[in-house]
């Protein structure tokens, strides 16, 4: 089971990749959309890739509801 | 004089297979430099026609990484072109108010790339693989837009398709646009983008493309004898375009005044050219008119000329029909393959260069001139690039479905 750390780190590594995110910016505290620049098409490619490398699946309700980078950690955290 | 309508070249940008800006290309195009290849790849080797002509410079080493993933090539190119040209214009310090800047980038085929590639994810990975950029990036306005949010535009975003006519009719558009006065400044063009195994496929099924497999750099070779069809290129190619006191207000520099358009369609086929270039000659003839000129001022023609046995025999039918056997005429895509999209924004450049430098590029691998009257009338520059007097130039493209452009650019 991985640290919660090791998720933030993760985590910081697709909003790198996906939507070109500093990854020490990616604090549990920031928003995706407001903070974080990320628009809605790359919240669906970072689902997706959070969804292969952490092994959960994030139907799109779910989603929708995943507004901070701490959202997601704790949505990885108890789903998987 | 100018009047309020008259419109100038401000900005000129382009990525091309002979190179990655505008300077590159044109210093390779007038040192006689190939810019076809033989692909190598292991799906090639079932092709009948296995050239292509590749960009120099790849556009994902040109932009940020965001923007790579989510552009299609055609997108990144158009974009690369477009940054030059709006820079080279010094666009971002003019004081364009940016509900007056348009944008007008037309594409042949669009993202095809993207439709093929995701077509592949859905097969192999199933739907919920296919990426959320998928129509954005395959839609054929997709450039346009794309270059409308690199430069701010927002008077409007418009993406004609005409095939190898698009980057032709993209400045007819912007000159439309200026004239109307529905903007104050437009950044224009084509882009292209679609070396993959489908459009060769498609291409090379319809007889189009050259297989003179084992000459790369001789397989292009428009009004000689052995032509066998065009080399399919990728690239872009753009221009600012705005009202001249307005360029002259702000001090802009000005390559060439855009004088005149014509376009017109051959009603004749949906892919074959009018034979005797019916269609081709009236928008040239039009274009001329337009811009309050005679046939006998044209000095220099940058032809459509793709290497297909029937198009450049129209063509050259057409060009000596409308304008004359006095006009310097060159083929560029000898060098530089066929665009597509892009072509008619590329030739655009290339012959505003011209009328700058009063240099008529060379058509290369012209050693053996067909035999068509009309090509045998026509003085086609060959060999070496051309030292000449002239104050009007003309570029023209043509477009499967029967579309026909004509633009006329004279010297500032």
């Amino acid at each position: 089971m991985p640290s919660t750390a090791d998720i933030q780190a993760g985590l910081g590594e697709i909003l790198e990749e996906v939507a070109g995110v500093t990854p020490a910016d990616a604090t549990p505290e920031k928003s995706f959309t407001d903070d974080l620049d990320v628009d809605s098409l790359s919240m669906v490619e970072i689902a997706t890739a959070v969804e292969d490398k952490f092994g959960v699946a994030i139907p799109d309700d779910e989603l929708a509801n995943i507004k901070t980078v701490g959202d997601a950690i704790s949505f990885i955290e108890k789903n998987q | 004089m100018s009047t309020p309508t008259d419109v100038v070249v401000t900005g000129l940008g382009a990525t091309t297979p002979l190179g990655g800006d505008v300077a590159t290309t044109w210093e390779a195009l007038l040192a006689g430099r190939s810019g076809v290849s033989r692909i190598t790849d292991d799906w090639a080797k079932e092709f009948p026609a296995q050239l292509v002509a590749r960009l120099t410079d790849e556009p994902a080493e040109q932009l940020d990484r965001v923007r790579v993933r989510r552009l299609d090539r055609s997108q990144q190119v158009a974009v690369v072109a477009a940054e030059e040209a709006w820079k080279d214009a010094d666009g971002a310090d003019s004081g364009i108010d940016p509900l007056r800047l348009a944008v007008v980038f037309g594409t042949g085929i669009g993202g095809a790339l993207t439709l093929l590639g995701q077509d592949d994810v859905l097969e192999s990975k199933g739907p919920k693989r296919v990426s959320p950029f998928t129509i954005p990036m395959l839609m054929p306005n997709g450039p346009a837009a794309a270059v409308g949010l690199a430069v701010g535009a927002r008077a409007g975003v418009h993406a004609p398709v005409s095939a190898c006519a698009s980057g032709a009719e993209a400045i007819r558009w912007g000159l439309d646009l200026l004239r109307f006065d529905r903007a104050d400044m437009v950044v224009v063009g084509g882009t292209e983008a679609c070396v993959h195994p489908l459009p060769m496929a498609g291409f090379a099924a319809m007889r189009a493309m050259s297989t003179r497999n084992d000459e790369p750099e001789r397989a292009s070779r428009p009004f000689d004898k052995g032509r066998d069809g065009f080399i399919l290129g990728e690239g872009a190619a753009a221009l600012v375009l705005e009202r001249a006191d307005a360029a002259a207000a702000r001090g802009a520099t000005v390559y060439a005044r855009l004088a005149g358009a014509g376009a017109t369609s051959d009603g004749y086929d949906l892919v074959a050219p009018h034979p005797e270039g019916e269609g081709a000659a009236r928008a040239i003839g039009a274009a001329i008119r337009d811009a309050g000129l005679t046939p006998a001022d044209i000095g220099h023609v940058n032809a459509h000329a793709t290497s297909t046995p029937l198009g450049d025999l129209a063509e050259a039918t057409a060009i000596r029909d409308a304008i004359g056997e006095h006009t310097l005429v060159t083929a560029t895509k000898s060098q530089t393959g066929h665009l597509l999209g892009a072509a008619g924004a590329l030739e655009s450049v290339f012959t505003i260069l011209a009328l700058r430098d009063q240099l008529v590029p060379a058509t290369a691998n012209l050693e053996d001139p067909d035999d068509g009257a009309a090509v045998q009338a026509l003085d086609i520059v060959r060999r070496e690039a051309r030292k000449a007097t002239f104050s009007a130039a003309l570029n023209d493209s043509f477009g499967f479905g029967g579309h026909n452009m004509a633009l006329v650019f004279t010297t500032a």
